[in-house]
């Protein structure tokens, strides 16, 4: 799909059909946040509870903008080694030993240093990736679980989000020509600090309600019929009330279709969430709970609510 | 469109801004812009338009609606509106009500007016309970309490430095060639790096019942030199509910801060449901991430109104966790004390370090405590 005119829609409307086009069916908020972030060219911030399809959002701008997607796992002491670029320092190492071979060092360090300080040795992480881009349609770069991150390095990503330049200093400062698109995303371990939000959009991802559920299911699981699909997303909702340490979020809804679909299930009975619980609740103590809460009676209120 | 948009969004702007919503003027600007790419017709795009561009946590949601129903559909929300509570000032007297439930050996000594010479007061004060202070007395606390510095143990980071020459550690070959490079291109020196280290997040659990509100006080204070001292704390209280303090507390003016603490727990002196909350925390923060290898630091007496096991069960997840989990209980002090609240046998086998902190002196202890690295066996 060509770039250009996917890169500022018209509507909001238009937005939410791309997306769910591309297998991703966002609720008029999301959807409102996404055209905004491609319109004015912010970056979009997005917090909520895991598995509710944060990352998810950048992935399918990268497929319905074409441009390719730059992930950034952020995690505690991340730095701009990792995160923007590196020397590649056993190359030019070998390189200077070739020059030493030679006799390329006789003609002068300058040139040689020049030649060790060029582009080719650089190795670009994904947030120069991001900046120094050339053709085609402009990237889509994830900033993954930023608040794994450390503060500094908060400080840093709105530095080159301000301006989308970086700079190296032995290089020059790359600038890009067309900013790409951003998605931060947050479990909300910590508060991101105030600058960082303000420079970006905000949507706050919520579950999605029981219709959107079961047609994110149907769309992500065609294995899983309608009556599967629906009773799926019944009983999810109603173990998210049931006060879990690990709520399951809309990933594990697909991933418990995938597995009830791959089983040869129709339709849910007490044996088969017996066996498959545990790609819905990943703690002993959330699967105890749902068990002492009676698994017949949750799967009878979850068919019943279905129909 | 007739009406000016710009204008719009600085007119809703100051009404989002009375229900106390911090807007900066950017976000505002943003949403400007937004309004210009939307359009105002569609009331849900005007809507979202805002939430994305005027909110940025998800507590703001409710005033927000409320502003944007006054504003936008002339509804008038006179319950939601200006919902913040007025900034109640925290004094710091003892109001000598140490709680009924409290069974302490810690007499409470009336305030009454003392006019005795006190030779250096900085050492009378080091050790004396928080709950017998004067008012005079913990405005002096307040000063010796800014020394205090309180820094989680150390962990070894990811970013590495250099090491010294023989030690152990990776090559580093940036360094190694950046000194060849100075010695003509022949690598003469192998450079070595070694992981780093900095200090573990520390998270302050105070609780706020009844019978530890002097000592909650004086802990605040400790948190807020620690907060205001750039370390990486995280504070709450626990009552009957879970309140996240440490926003409140950043503010440097120490009184401030108190006072904008002191109005954002409004469950101050009521009843603990230790469990509960920590199960709140353990929820929405701790296990998360908040609490994943970090310092856990929770000052109670221990006398909980809930399920024992409840409080167990909130304990072993809370230990599974964290790097260390320290418990302060004031009362320990006491001659004689054995850790009788049921809450607090509940509590002993996932506590990692069991100390004192009814004093000055034993908050010096504390900050000792957590600063120190090694860890220990459960139970000990």
């Amino acid at each position: 799909m060509p770039g250009a005119q996917v890169r500022t829609p018209e509507s909001v409307e238009e937005v939410r059909t791309a997306l769910a086009d591309h297998d991703y069916l966002a609720d008029e908020g999301l959807a409102t946040a996404v055209f905004l972030a491609l319109t004015l060219q912010r970056p979009l911030l997005l917090e909520g509870e895991a598995g509710v399809g944060k990352t998810e959002v950048a992935k399918v701008l990268a497929r319905w903008t074409g441009g390719e997607l730059l992930r950034l796992q952020c995690y505690e002491g991340i730095d701009v080694s990792q995160a923007v670029y590196e020397w590649d320092w056993s190359r030019q190492l070998l390189h200077l030993r070739t020059a030493e071979a030679t006799g390329a060092v006789a003609a002068g360090t300058d040139a040689l240093e020049d030649e060790l300080w060029s582009e080719r040795f650089l190795v670009r992480r994904p947030l120069l990736a991001a900046i120094d881009h050339r053709e085609g349609p402009p990237p889509v770069l994830l900033v993954d679980e930023v608040d794994r991150a450390d503060d500094e390095f908060e400080a840093f990503l709105l530095e080159i989000l301000s301006d989308y330049s970086v700079t190296v200093p032995e290089l020059g400062t790359f600038r890009a020509a067309v900013p790409p698109i951003v998605v931060i995303t947050s479990n909300r371990t910590r508060d991101v600090h105030d600058a960082l939000k303000r420079r970006c959009l905000y949507h706050w991802v919520e579950h999605p309600d029981f219709e959107r559920e079961v047609a994110v299911v149907r769309l992500r699981v065609p294995a899983a019929g309608e009556t599967l699909a629906r009773q799926v997303a019944a009983m999810v909702e109603q173990v998210r009330e049931l006060g879990l340490y690990k709520p399951p979020g809309v990933a594990e809804s697909i991933d418990w279709a995938q597995a009830l679909a791959a089983l040869g299930r129709t339709e849910l009975d007490a044996a088969a969430v017996q066996a498959t619980l545990g790609t819905v609740l990943k703690y002993r103590e959330d699967q105890e709970r749902v068990r002492g809460r009676g698994v017949d009676e949750l799967v009878r209120a979850a068919v019943s609510r279905a129909t | 469109m007739p009406p000016d948009g710009a204008a719009l969004a600085v007119a809703f702007a100051g009404v989002l801004r009375g229900t106390g919503v911090d807007v900066p003027v950017g976000s505002v600007v943003a949403f400007s812009e937004a309004l210009a790419a939307t359009g105002v017709a569609n009331r849900d795009h005007v809507y979202w338009a805002g939430r994305a561009t005027l909110v940025h946590r998800p507590e703001d949601a409710p005033a927000y609606d409320a502003a944007f129903a006054a504003f936008w559909e002339r509804r008038p929300q006179t319950l939601a509106l200006g919902s913040r509570p007025e900034p109640v000032r925290v004094t710091l007297a003892i109001d000598d009500a140490l709680g009924d439930d409290a069974g302490s050996g810690s007499e409470p000594e009336p305030a009454g007016p003392t006019l005795t010479v006190r030779y250096s007061p900085a050492e009378v004060l080091r050790h004396k309970d928080f709950a017998a202070y004067s008012p005079g007395e913990l405005a002096e606390a307040r000063r010796l309490m800014a020394d205090l510095r309180l820094g989680g143990a150390l962990r070894r980071s990811r970013r590495r430095r250099p090491a010294r020459r023989g030690a152990h550690g990776r090559p580093d070959l940036r360094r190694t060639l950046r000194r060849a490079l100075r010695a003509g291109g022949e690598p003469v020196r192998p450079s070595r790096s070694a992981p780093g280290e900095r200090a573990r997040r520390v998270v302050l659990l105070v609780d706020i019942s009844g019978s530890m509100e002097p000592y909650a006080r004086a802990l605040l204070r400790f948190a807020h030199a620690a907060v205001v001292g750039r370390t990486r704390v995280e504070v709450f209280t626990l009552g009957t509910r879970l309140t996240r303090l440490t926003r409140e507390l950043s503010s440097r003016d120490p009184d401030a801060a108190l006072a904008a603490a002191g109005a954002a727990a409004t469950d101050w002196s009521g009843g603990t449901r230790l469990g509960e909350a920590l199960r709140r925390f353990n929820d929405e923060w701790g296990v998360r991430g908040m609490a994943r290898g970090a310092v856990v630091v929770i000052l109670s007496d221990g006398w909980d109104r809930g399920e024992p096991e409840h409080l167990a069960e909130q304990m072993r997840r809370l230990a599974r966790v964290a790097h260390r989990v320290v418990w302060v209980n004031p009362l320990k002090a006491s001659p004689g004390y054995q850790p009788l609240a049921r809450g607090m046998a509940a509590a002993l086998p996932y506590v990692d370090d069991f100390v004192e902190g009814h004093s000055l002196d034993s908050l010096e202890r504390l900050a000792r405590v957590i600063a120190r690295s090694r860890r220990y066996p459960h139970g000990a």
